[in-house]
């Protein structure tokens, strides 16, 4: 079992989302620390494009941030360095298919490795073009996460049948953001993937409060929430600490 | 598994939330562009609708005063909303009627594919939205004003450069938030599978006529083929059908703004490299990290950092030449077509003029070059005069 499917085991898991470099890298790394201590299980760490198609506003905006203070992926990797030595808790990166790319798919993925990246969402990388990454990805070690959306439909079980890591289940149409309802029959969803697939499902996307993550949690097995964390960082910048250690542990303790 | 390739290039690099709707497109075309109904039905809208065919017309004027190859002009200008645009849209909006859609949402740089798709929407009784950069709307205002006139939505984009391509980012945002009765009308020969082919197919028509009036007129093919590149349907439309005839030179001319050499350009074959963005993978502006450069452009049309993937696998197989053309250049284009043949043409259109003055005193009188005059420039004279240092506001 991947490093990534253990957190599923005993528990509903709580997936926090986080730009790296925004508002600094230092920042980011202890972010990390505090959403673990906080009770967060896995930590998906953005690697900021300037064009994220996938993303609303709110992430966007943190995108832009994070690049004009001169983040780039090697800063980044040297911070994934520095935060694995301080924990054990699997670390996934999101990110768009070019900043991957161009960096080279090889290079890129050996460096997962070699700094503690277990995982990989790459929004704009569909079922289709997998191949663009996934031998490498698997050569390293490193997940590569399926993402399935409301519209999949007839596509759900092919895309859950070679899902490894965690399947990430996007709760709603459009991009990333913080929503006050949640439309999708999720239940449904979950249902389908379960008869083709023992891999955990999270559900992300538009998830803020509370009481949509222990919904949620129900039928899901862990829960996924960027949009509202990357809010109260914009909010409070380099002191977000508390307020982030308050929410998260507020959202960890409304599903276990 | 991926779809749509031309060598390297293409695919379909997009959220799995729009898959299915690309796969309904794409066999939707399929169907389609077989069936003759269809055809019939494009074929009569694109005459008396739209003007075609359109002209091909002698520049006398020019070919005299430049003193090389004989020019002609492929009018596209001449059609209805003022470019090649309408050659694509027309076809697209049919079919997304087809598919039972009921809005039609677009990008536009210059606002001539964002007009286009606004008349094909009151046309056909679409809901329509345009997403364009506020960058745009503002050196493009005749065009904000015409696509209200038509019925459309137009949304101004803020997000990253303000141009082009942020436009293009939120269409697609856009259409994973209302995929089910939305067709997204992507106006070049770009994005994922199996855009960059129906764009090229709908705007192969421009060859293929331009084809048998150059051997009606002449009784022998061009020497080259002279096109601007944003996206490039334009140019591949202009190209398509002279593929295979291996001695007629396929050119495309792309945007050198302020020149090469500074960081203000949209000269994605001359600047760009291999990278992986807006659904399709191809040549783009951008740095080590795959961060997308800003590009720039005196011309709205070709801002753009990437280049469609049939192009970028012609230009692999050295089968099209892709030069870059300054702003200054194609502003001297711009005023010297005006004065010598009185015609204005776009300012997009004015990297292709450009080009053919500096090839066609370079080759024999009886050799042959055709410009596609991609559109019309009214839209661009209070933006030029402005260029000029001159006071003029629409
Ligand atoms: C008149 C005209 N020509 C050319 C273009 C560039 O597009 P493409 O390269 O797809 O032809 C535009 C785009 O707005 C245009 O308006």
């Amino acid at each position: 079992m991947s490093k990534i499917s253990e957190i599923f085991k005993n528990n509903k898991a709580f997936i926090a989302f986080l730009t790296a470099g925004d508002p600094t890298l230092e920042k980011t790394a202890e972010f990390i620390l505090t959403m673990e201590k906080a009770g967060a299980d896995l930590v998906e760490i953005g690697i900021p494009f300037s064009d994220p198609i996938a993303e609303g506003p709110v992430i966007e905006k943190a995108n832009l941030r994070a690049l004009s203070v001169g983040t780039t992926t090697d800063k980044i990797f040297d911070m994934v360095k520095r935060v694995r030595t301080k924990t054990q808790m699997p670390l996934v990166f999101l990110t768009y298919m070019n900043p991957v790319f161009v960096y080279g798919v090889e290079k890129f993925f050996k460096n997962c490795r070699e700094t503690g990246i277990n995982g990989i969402i790459i929004p704009d990388l569909p079922y289709e073009e997998k191949n663009e990454v996934l031998g490498v990805a698997t050569a390293y070690d490193v997940d590569v996460i399926t993402l399935i959306a409301p519209t999949s439909k007839d596509r759900i079980q092919t895309l859950a049948k070679d899902a490894t890591g965690f399947i990430y289940l996007v709760s709603s149409m459009g991009v990333t953001g913080v929503r006050s309802e949640i439309k999708t029959d999720i239940n449904a969803i979950i249902a389908d993937i379960k008869q083709v697939s023992k891999t955990p499902v999270a559900v992300g996307f538009g998830i803020s409060t509370p009481v949509q993550a222990k919904e949620i949690s129900k039928t899901a097995d862990g829960v996924i929430v960027g949009s509202a964390i990357v809010r109260i960082i914009a909010e409070h910048g380099e002191n977000a600490g508390d307020v982030l250690f308050k929410y998260v542990k507020s959202l960890k303790d409304a599903i276990s | 598994m991926s779809k749509g390739k031309f060598g390297v290039h293409g695919g379909q690099y997009i959220p799995e939330t729009l898959m299915n709707a690309i796969i309904e497109l794409e066999t939707a075309y399929e169907f389609y562009k077989k069936d003759k109904d269809f055809q019939d039905e494009l074929t009569a809208l694109l005459n008396d609708y739209a003007g075609r065919p359109s002209r091909l017309y002698f520049a006398k004027k020019m070919t005299a005063d430049l003193g090389g190859a004989k020019i002609y002009l492929k009018r596209e200008d001449l059609n209805h909303t003022g470019s090649h645009k309408i050659n694509n849209v027309l076809g697209q909006a049919l079919l997304a009627k087809r598919m039972g859609k009921t809005r039609l949402i677009a990008e536009t740089g210059a606002g001539q594919h964002g007009v286009a798709t606004a008349t094909a929407a009151a046309l056909m009784g679409f809901e329509c939205e345009i997403f364009m950069g506020k960058e745009d709307t503002d050196r493009q205002a005749l065009n904000v004003y015409r696509m209200k006139l038509l019925g459309a939505k137009v949304n101004v984009v803020t997000s990253g450069t303000m141009t082009l391509k942020d436009a293009v980012n939120d269409t697609m945002r856009e259409w994973t938030k209302r995929v089910e009765d939305t067709h997204y009308v992507l106006g070049s020969v770009m994005g994922p599978h199996p855009f960059p082919e129906i764009v090229r197919d709908f705007q192969s028509v421009i060859s293929k006529e331009a084809r048998a009036q150059i051997l009606e007129k002449e009784g022998q093919l061009p020497n080259a083929i002279i096109a601007c590149v944003g996206g490039g349907s334009n140019a591949m439309g202009a190209f398509y059908n002279f593929i295979p005839d291996q001695d007629v030179r396929l050119i495309g001319c792309e945007a050198a703004g302020k020149g090469v050499d500074t960081a203000l350009h949209a000269a994605t074959i001359a600047k760009g490299s291999l990278g992986i963005f807006h659904g399709m993978k191809s040549y783009f502006c951008q740095d080590e990290y795959g961060q997308i450069a800003p590009v720039y452009s005196i011309s709205a049309g070709l801002d753009y950092p990437g280049i469609g993937p049939e192009h970028a696998n012609l230009f692999d197989t050295k089968r099209a030449e892709y030069v870059p053309i300054t702003d200054d250049e194609a502003v001297n284009a711009f005023e010297y077509l005006s004065r010598t043949e009185g015609i204005i043409p776009a300012i997009e259109s004015a990297h292709a003029v450009a080009y053919a003055m500096v090839l066609a005193p370079t080759m024999t009188k009886d050799e042959i070059i055709i410009i596609n005059l991609s559109g019309r420039g009214d839209k661009d004279v209070a933006a030029i005069a402005r260029y000029k240092g001159e006071d003029i506001h629409e």
